[in-house]
């Protein structure tokens, strides 16, 4: 037998790159373990539509599967999607992209984002983000060698970041700045003159906006700032989007990059080394939803939409005091009332009443004090978690007094 | 008006607070609304989709082909009525294609629906010919499918 040595637990921890050693886990797991244990838990805790990919959809997946496209496509997506991609950004957001060299087809817009951040960081520049925010900005940005500066955002200003509270925080490293609304977790959405503040100052600074757009379709009573449309900021917009939630394709995997054709040629290298293609099958299945999924987004909002009054009126009602999210499927309502810290709250939440809701300070420090909850999900189910949290905050007011 | 019953088709039993909450519309409001959508038949009733073959009730379903002769003044709606008024009639419709009228009939035996049609229906003067459809399994009414799985969890319990 050869001399071998076992290697010690941390002998093997030492093998991790420092980078990932020190990157924090998402703190939306945490609950994961406790949850899975416990029974009859209503979660408002979920970030996906609860909505099953419309069949017309599913059936072209199918279809391609039977007609044997079980090769790679191109690696940046078949020819027709990416047509369809063009037709659809030009339709709604009046936005004009080449097909042919302006748009990458990813796995998921996680995929693109990643894509993204590697493509432009340098080791030490730094990224400006917006706080509370998704909880792969941050980590992204760091694991692309990058320094993510987070600019914090509240409940006064609904949730959206301010050109005057980036600006101070830009330095000769500042390489970008990366929104994304509607938002996950707040659910707030950029109006048009915030949006073109930002793209001044994107201008003034010489800075790349990239602006990751996955819950456009999700929008109530306003319209949808989409970055690159602005005057002047196509070249310097690199817009990120998919089908999970506008057509609640969530397991498919399917998303894009549009940009300008550098860009595209830059996110392409890294993304043929590394995928190569998105699924075939996944692609087949995104042109059936561009060509013939609108009715179907449509009602899917509709039923959101009434869903998410019922939500904010309810959470308004029994003391959790919320703004009015005009985007995506959450609600963002503040604690501060009950005297817990967002943990605290949802963890008693759970054991007490389980009702599983996201602390906020899993979206990092600025989410501290609220709580995410999410309403795609049916309204009995939405009633009923509002009852029970009704039952709780009831509770917890009685016994800190 | 068209909101509010679209959410009553879904759910019949939604209330109007529950509905004035997803409109962001006052609650009389709605009541008025839903009042007068009764008031004026465009709600016709409230009723529950029941899985029959499930309760273990056994009852027979057939749909009937008619062949009608249309009537001077009246068209088909003199002839459609007499046949609709009989209470083994569940629902009837005037289609277009080889044939006129189209209706679903419920009995408690075979036997039951084939003497309605023997003795009621295909004597009546205006009726050319039938042809019965016995049902031998649904699978969706009313937009709400049979025989699917109950709703499973699909989803992870907390995601991003």
């Amino acid at each position: 037998m050869p001399n071998t040595r076992s290697a010690s637990a941390e002998a093997l921890d030492n093998l991790i790159s420092k980078k990932v050693a020190t990157l924090p886990p998402s703190g939306i797991r945490r609950f994961f373990g406790l949850l899975s244990s416990m029974e009859d838990v209503i979660s408002l805790g979920i970030g996906e539509p609860d909505f099953v990919t419309p069949w017309h959809i599913r059936e072209a997946g199918i279809y391609s599967l039977e007609k044997g496209y079980t090769m790679y496509t191109s690696n940046s997506g078949t020819p027709e999607l990416r047509r369809e991609l063009a037709r659809y950004l030009e339709l709604h957001y009046q936005v004009s992209y080449d097909p042919e060299h302006e748009i990458l087809v990813t796995a998921g817009s996680s995929e693109g984002l990643d894509l993204v951040l590697r493509a432009i960081v340098n080791p030490g520049d730094e990224v400006i983000v917006p706080n509370p925010c998704y909880v792969a900005y941050p980590a992204d940005v760091t694991l692309a060698g990058g320094k993510p500066i987070l600019v914090p955002t509240n409940g006064k200003n609904s949730f959206v970041v301010r050109a005057s509270d980036i600006e101070p925080r830009i330095t000769k490293k500042t390489k970008a700045i990366l929104v994304g609304y509607p938002a996950n977790p707040t659910g707030a959405v950029m109006s048009r003159k915030e949006a073109d503040a930002i793209a001044e100052l994107s201008k003034k600074h010489d800075l790349l906006m990239i602006s990751d757009e996955i819950y456009a379709r999700l929008i109530y009573g306003v319209e949808h700032i989409c970055f690159p449309s602005l005057p002047g900021m196509k070249k310097r917009t690199i817009l990120i989007s998919g089908f999970s939630k506008s057509h609640a394709m969530t397991g498919w995997r399917i998303g894009y990059v549009a940009a300008d054709r550098r860009f595209i040629q830059a996110l392409t290298k890294i993304h043929q080394y590394t995928l190569l293609c998105a699924p075939t099958m996944t692609q087949m299945a995104a042109i059936e939803a561009l060509k013939n999924g609108e009715a179907d987004v449509e009602n899917m909002v509709q039923e959101y939409n009434r869903r998410r009054r019922f939500m904010v009126k309810r959470l308004s009602e029994i003391g959790l005091p919320c703004f009015d999210p005009k985007g995506a499927f959450f609600a963002f309502p503040s604690i501060e009332a009950t005297g817990m810290n967002s943990e605290e709250f949802a963890e008693k939440l759970l054991l007490q009443e389980r009702v599983a809701v996201v602390p906020g300070n899993a979206f990092g420090p600025s989410g501290e004090g609220f709580v995410r909850c999410c309403y795609a999900t049916s309204l009995p189910n939405i009633e009923q978690a509002l009852r029970r949290m009704d039952r709780f905050v009831k509770k917890s007011s009685r016994t800190s007094r | 008006m068209k909101e509010i019953l679209r959410i009553l088709e879904q759910d019949g039993r939604a209330t109007a607070p529950q509905i004035a909450a997803m409109l962001d519309k006052p609650v009389s409001e709605v009541q008025k609304a839903i009042k007068q959508a009764e008031k004026d038949g465009i709600i016709l009733k409230y009723k529950a989709i029941i899985n029959w073959p499930k309760s273990g009730t056994e009852d027979v379903w057939a749909l009937i082909e008619v062949r009608v002769t249309p009537q001077r003044d009246v068209g088909f709606d003199a002839i459609a009525e007499r046949i609709y008024q009989f209470p083994e009639v569940y629902s009837a419709y005037l289609v277009s294609g080889t044939y006129d009228l189209s209706i679903l009939v419920r009995g408690r035996t075979m036997q039951e629906i084939a003497s309605f049609v023997a003795e009621k229906l295909a004597p009546l003067e205006q009726v050319q010919s039938v042809v019965t459809h016995f049902l031998l399994k649904r699978y969706k009414e009313y937009g709400e499918t049979f025989h699917a799985p109950k709703e499973t969890n699909r989803r992870l319990p907390v995601t991003p």
